[in-house]
């Protein structure tokens, strides 16, 4: 695998929504590449053919009936929102400013 | 304080009350947790209350379950009703669970007493609770020493007499490597045997809650008590609660023993010796012994640290602001989650979500994630195969005694391969128990490990109970 570089990493944060400063993405880039050369021990594996495993025991769908049952409080949970409105969760714009 | 196994005899049969013992446990909390900083909340009205509860009807004559008085401390990343439930973390501070995890009903219903939450490293992403928000743990038999983790908080709440047993949740090795560093009994039990419901998810195909204890008698209690399917987590067995304590004394004889080369080379000399003596007390004990090599358990350590920050990038996706815990405002939304999630996560956590959102992103996810979950699939082969010839398997658990406190925390890779004899486990989803044997350094406690396949936990607890007499605890 490409060694990782530090550009990767500043993506990586954008994605996972983080801010990274100079010296935290140095930091990572060096640390992480670490971790992935590492794991690099995978590649020399001829995984050909074996089936990827997700979950310990398989996972199969689990349903019931659909009937009603209680829940949390709505007003517990909106009392736990660092800002709510009415009743509804309250966040700072999404939308960029009208034209 | 007395065993878990006592402390309920004395309750029930009214020569001790459930407040006196809370009383003695709170006690031991005041004396030292200042200095070993073990729980980040102490619940004592909450205890007092259900103490009370439980002495009032012991007075009735009242059948007061199988945990009757039992102070219990929980891992700050079980939920309890109105109590704080941090997960270590900043972007939980202050929050306040809106409901209890499976474990904590049943806890509460068998009589226990939760008294409080414990530290652990952030999220659970660690084997020192040196990543704690809050502050590292030290460990209770040596304070410049780590306890293990990232059960740490727990494990030290039991080895400083604060609690007869604690949970903690086991991901990679987190519940049975602070029980080894500590001196103590821990157990990861098989996936679903114990509802996940309530545990704040690291990574959820491999998390699994489980008991740390002193004795393995407590610890069969305990897991009798908290296992058992629950319609409430999708991934729970479909059985009840298996029998534990009744096949505590039943032994090895006659049993298979695999000593898994893999599981014990690259450890310290006193830790090889330690399970070079536990073998030859099974084997004195009628088990048959038979010399393993499971190459595919050293690879594990590389599939583990890309799936599990794969699953954790994802899991914690959902600290972002806007509906519990920490928010940073800023001027669009997106730039508040950047803001909230930058301040609110530690570094280690940062590192994990990082490592884990590479692995799943474009481009790459074949050759990490993929990769990884193939190796998984070996692992589970393997430990198959294994099974096949024999009907456990013995190792270390740990590397080494309990650490110094920054001996690790520079070089992350370090701290990641003093999980490489507890991670196959999660990987495959078997159980796992760790039983202290021995001392090494300082005195420092040792612990060796028996695993087995999916639902064997009562021949481990059998297995455990033949090295823990052994080692001069009848």
């Amino acid at each position: 695998m490409p060694r990782l570089r530090r550009e990767d990493v500043a993506h990586v944060a954008k994605l996972a929504r983080l801010t990274m400063s100079e010296a935290e993405l140095d930091k990572f880039t060096e640390q992480l590449g670490q971790v992935l050369d590492h794991a690099s021990d995978m590649n020399a594996l001829d995984l050909e053919g074996v089936i990827p495993t997700a979950h310990p025991f398989g996972l199969i769908n689990v349903v019931r009936d659909d009937e009603r049952r209680p829940s949390l409080d709505h007003d517990v949970v909106i009392a736990m929102a660092p800002d709510a409105e009415d009743g509804r969760f309250a966040v700072p714009r999404i939308l960029g400013e009208a034209p | 304080m007395k065993s878990v196994r006592q402390t309920a005899l004395d309750v029930q049969n009214g020569d001790a009350s459930a407040l006196s013992v809370l009383e003695e446990s709170l006690a031991n909390i005041r004396a030292r947790n200042d200095e070993l900083n073990v729980f980040l909340y102490v619940d004592e009205e909450g205890a007092r209350t259900a103490a009370n509860a439980i002495d009032e009807r012991v007075a009735r004559g009242e059948n007061v379950g199988t945990l009757a008085g039992v102070p219990v401390a929980l891992k700050d990343n079980l939920c309890q009703t109105n109590v704080p439930t941090t997960c270590s973390s900043k972007i939980l501070e202050g929050w306040r669970a809106p409901y209890s995890a499976t474990v904590v009903d049943r806890l509460l219903l068998a009589g226990a007493i939760p008294v409080g939450k414990t530290n652990l490293d952030e999220f659970a992403m660690g084997s020192s609770t040196e990543n704690s928000a809050f502050g590292p743990t030290k460990n209770p038999l040596d304070t410049t020493r780590v306890p293990g983790g990232s059960s740490g908080g727990s494990a030290a709440a039991v080895a400083a007499d604060m609690t007869p047993f604690a949970l903690g949740s086991d991901t990679g090795g987190s519940i049975r490597q602070p029980a080894a560093l500590c001196g103590l009994i821990g157990v990861k039990p098989t996936y679903g045997l114990v509802s996940r419901y309530g545990l704040i998810a690291f990574a959820s195909s491999l998390d699994q809650i489980g008991p740390l204890t002193k004795t393995v008698t407590d610890a069969a209690m305990a897991l009798e008590v908290i296992a058992g399917h629950d319609p409430l987590d999708s991934t729970s067995l479909p059985e009840p609660s298996p029998s534990l304590v009744a096949h505590v004394d039943d032994g090895v004889a006659g049993k298979r023993v695999g000593v898994v080369r893999d599981l014990i080379d690259g450890a310290d000399d006193e830790v090889v010796a330690a399970v070079e003596r536990a073998v030859g007390v099974l084997k004195e004990a009628g088990a048959t012994i038979v010399e393993l090599s499971v190459p595919e358990f050293r690879l594990g350590l590389s599939a583990y640290y890309l799936i599990a920050p794969a699953e954790a990038s994802s899991n914690l996706a959902r600290f972002d602001g806007v509906r519990y815990g920490l928010r940073v405002n800023a001027d669009d939304v997106t730039a508040m989650m950047e803001a909230t999630r930058t301040a609110g996560f530690g570094e280690e956590v940062k590192r994990r979500i990082m490592l884990g959102t590479y692995a799943l992103s474009a481009g790459y996810y074949d050759a990490y994630y993929g990769q990884a979950l193939k190796v998984r699939t070996l692992t589970i082969d393997a430990f198959r195969r294994a099974y096949q010839e024999v009907d456990l398997l013995l190792g270390a658990t740990t590397p080494s005694v309990a650490f110094e406190f920054g001996s690790k925390t520079a070089d992350p890779m370090a701290m990641y391969l003093s999980d490489v004899f507890t991670i196959p486990s999660n990987l495959s989803g078997e159980p796992a128990i760790s039983i202290p044997f021995g001392t090494g350094e300082a005195g420092l406690p040792i612990g060796v490990q028996l695993l087995g396949p999916g639902r064997s936990e009562a021949q481990l607890f059998a297995g455990a109970r033949v090295l823990e007499i052994a080692d001069g605890r009848p």
